[in-house]
């Protein structure tokens, strides 16, 4: 598979909290050759299944990568301008400029601009300048807009995937459409690995508010197991004072540890890469993972959980980048721990 | 002369008056031509008005001269002047991970710089990079809150370490953002969306006119250098043509955006968007001459077409420098008004520029030495 086409597709698909719409439909259509049944939970998370070869009733793992993004919403339509929120965790230091879509009647072109600062509060004027401040022009003359743009249109952002050295991607939405990718890599390689468990990919929605399709996908599938792949801090410009928080790109997925981790879980996809040489990193995580994991991990009675990361740089903001090799790696060692799980496997994690 | 008073916001302009070049426009907003890098823009203009120019050259500091001549005797020299210039950056210099510092060319804001992709014009091509940020959730709320200073961005080319990245790029390269120009809305109150409208527009404007006549008085056009930087460029264009007079075309910020609750009104708009080419009076370099300003509003009100009076103010334009030239030259700027100018993404309406060019097209076709007696 070509992956960088994939990775494009990926990003270039809308898809904020709430709106996962559009996305769900690329996903499906990827997911469908590579799995037997591919469907939407009550909430819109996707779920692809691959039976197992064991046989029944089969354990289940679930892997989770969310496919909701952070995006803006639209408050108030003041003129020819709107003013908007924010939906997850918006750095309003690089949102001036941003070439956005808004979710109107139809999809409208829009940019976020930042006022004069004589337009502005006498607090905002230096300083950045926050979301609740910023406006977004389509272009559109005041009655035309008010036309096709009404008040909880959500926004998303629009910026073009481009190709940067050394294999290196940046595109808006690679959190969390890399670890999308990721399942997808996983997924196809799987076509010619026999695995013993049943397999179900779930792309999540609403992770970016409140891991919500982590949540109720994990009670509804009842998974022996699940992992979460998502996006972790790549080191980059910036981030020369937080070394110990953040990964090289290009030298491999992390592999993170911590109470959202199920320790003997994660010693095995460990021992995975290392009897394969894939390479990756050990991520130290304190407490709350910030992924799927925390989510999934105390759905029902409880889920071992293991969390995957692709580190990317620049978390947040319309130009993110990844390393392309990384998605390659955590889609083979996913897959590569798949083929190896067998109806003892679940014996193995014992805690002392 | 009385102005019109049908200068409300809100009121639309005119429909576009003939049918545009906007795949012109197009290549002239995506080149990459920062301020003493401006050979990019250079080479579409000359290749363009080659055919409908009688003479043309390029002076000593990179300005495009051309003439079209006149039909009529003893036609006066008039100098149109547009500059090629936009704002960007210069490299100044390799960091150990392989990213790239820079300083700021002309006047951009720093705080609308982290988060955008961007064209470095290195001696092998156009290079894709983006300036990046350390992502929020590692920050605290101060930190969030604070404007990444220039000299703490890095542009991201991809590449490993300052040995690669100088194989690529080295310090004095310039670039700047990279955004593709598009079309907003449709039909008469379309909207052109692009990098460097500031002054790209202005440039298509003076081709067309190039492209159309002659006129009763002898044409001369100066495409110029370093606008941006001090009006470099339009510093020895008076002085090489000797003009009678001058008009000056350039881009001007509409700051018609809502003010803040605290503010009553937006009293400092210095133009809006929708009412037409934008005449000037005074900015801090140039009280511009008041017979060209009646002149053009005469024939703007003659011709039918919308126009407006730029709010008195900051903001220079190269009639600066060519007014000062020899025994003094009678300048006039007029503007296309566009939002978020030294922005990535400008944004203007495809009415004003059409009508700014007709503007500039009848002041031509009827001018004399009248207007200045």
């Amino acid at each position: 598979m070509d992956l960088f086409a994939h990775l494009k597709e990926l990003c270039a698909a809308p898809g904020v909290s709430g709106y996962e719409g559009r996305v769900r439909e690329v996903i499906a259509k990827a997911w469908k050759p590579l799995t037997a049944e591919v469907r939407a939970d009550r909430l819109g998370s996707l779920w692809a299944i691959r039976p197992g070869h064991g046989p029944a009733p089969r354990p289940r793992l679930m892997l989770a990568a969310h496919m909701d993004t952070i995006g803006l919403m639209v408050t108030m339509i003041e003129g020819e301008f709107l003013r908007v929120v924010s939906i997850g965790g918006i750095d309003a230091r690089v949102m001036p400029g941003q070439p956005v879509t808004v979710h109107g009647r139809r999809d409208l072109s829009g940019l976020v601009v930042q006022p004069d600062d004589f337009l502005l509060p006498k607090a905002h004027r230096e300083g950045v300048v926050p979301v609740s401040e910023l406006l977004v022009d389509c272009g559109l003359p005041a009655a035309q807009l008010a036309e096709l743009v009404q008040v909880g249109d959500v926004i998303s952002f629009a910026q073009t995937p481009i190709e940067l050295q050394n294999g290196l991607l940046a595109a808006n939405r690679l959190d969390n459409r890399a670890s999308v990718a990721a399942v997808t890599v996983c997924l196809n390689e799987l076509q010619t690995r026999p695995h013993f468990w049943d397999v179900t990919a779930v792309a999540t929605v609403q992770e970016e508010t409140r891991l919500l399709g982590a949540i109720t996908s994990a009670f509804e599938l009842q998974p022996q197991l699940a992992i979460a792949i998502d996006v972790t801090w790549g080191s980059g410009p910036g981030t020369r004072d937080y070394a110990d928080k953040v990964f090289d790109l290009g030298e491999g997925p992390t592999l993170g540890f911590g109470p959202n981790v199920h320790p003997q879980l994660h010693a095995a996809l460990k021992a995975v890469a290392d009897r394969l040489e894939i390479s990756y990193k050990l991520e130290p995580m304190a407490a709350h993972s910030g992924t799927d994991a925390f989510g999934m991990q105390i759905a029902r009675a409880g889920v071992p959980t293991a969390v995957i990361g692709l580190p990317l740089r620049n978390m947040h903001t319309p130009v993110e980048v990844i390393a392309v090799k990384d998605v390659q790696r955590a889609g083979r060692l996913l897959a590569e721990f798949i083929a190896g799980l067998d109806s003892k496997f679940m014996d193995s994690l014992q805690l002392d | 002369m009385p102005r019109p008073i049908a200068q409300k916001t809100g009121t639309q302009s005119k429909p576009p008056a003939s049918s545009p070049d906007l795949d012109f426009v197009a290549r002239l907003s995506n080149a990459v031509a920062v301020s003493g890098d401006e050979s990019a823009v250079r080479k579409l203009i000359l290749d363009v008005i080659r055919p409908h120019v009688d003479e043309m050259k390029v002076d000593a500091l990179g300005n495009v001269l051309a003439v079209k001549r006149s039909r009529s005797r003893n036609a006066q020299r008039m100098l149109v002047a547009a500059h090629m210039d936009e704002i960007g950056f210069m490299v100044t210099g390799h960091d150990s991970d392989g990213s790239l510092k820079f300083d700021v060319v002309g006047g951009v804001d720093e705080r609308i710089l982290p988060g955008k992709p961007v064209l470095v014009r290195a001696e092998s091509g156009l290079l894709r990079g983006v300036i990046g940020v350390a992502p929020i959730h590692l920050l605290n709320s101060e930190q969030r809150n604070s404007v990444v200073k220039v000299k703490a961005l890095r542009i991201d080319l991809g590449v490993e370490n300052a040995e690669a990245a100088k194989k690529l790029v080295k310090a004095g390269d310039r670039g700047t953002f990279a955004t593709e120009f598009r079309t907003l809305g449709e039909g008469a109150e379309q909207s052109l969306c692009g990098k460097a409208l500031d002054n790209r527009l202005g440039c298509a404007t003076l081709v067309e006119l190039l492209q159309n006549g002659p006129y009763p008085c002898e044409l001369h056009a100066a495409f110029t250098v370093q606008e941006e930087v001090g009006l470099r460029g339009a510093r020895v264009i008076g002085y090489a043509v000797n003009p009678a007079a001058a008009f000056v075309l350039d881009c001007t910020p509409a700051r018609d955006l809502p003010p803040s609750l605290e503010e009553r009104e937006n009293i400092h708009y210095n133009t809006r968007l929708g009412l037409g080419p934008a005449i000037y009076v005074a900015d801090p370099s140039t009280l511009h001459d008041r017979r060209l300003i009646r002149y053009l509003e005469a024939t703007a009100q003659k011709a039918g077409l919308p126009y407006q009076i730029r709010q008195p103010g900051g903001g220079s334009t190269d009639a600066g420098a060519i007014h000062l030239a020899r025994a003094g030259i009678p300048s006039v700027s007029v503007s296309v008004p566009a939002r978020y100018l030294h922005t990535p993404a400008a944004l203007a309406r495809l009415a004003d520029w059409r009508n700014t060019v007709a503007l500039i097209q009848a002041a031509l076709a009827g001018w004399s030495a009248k207007v200045l007696a």
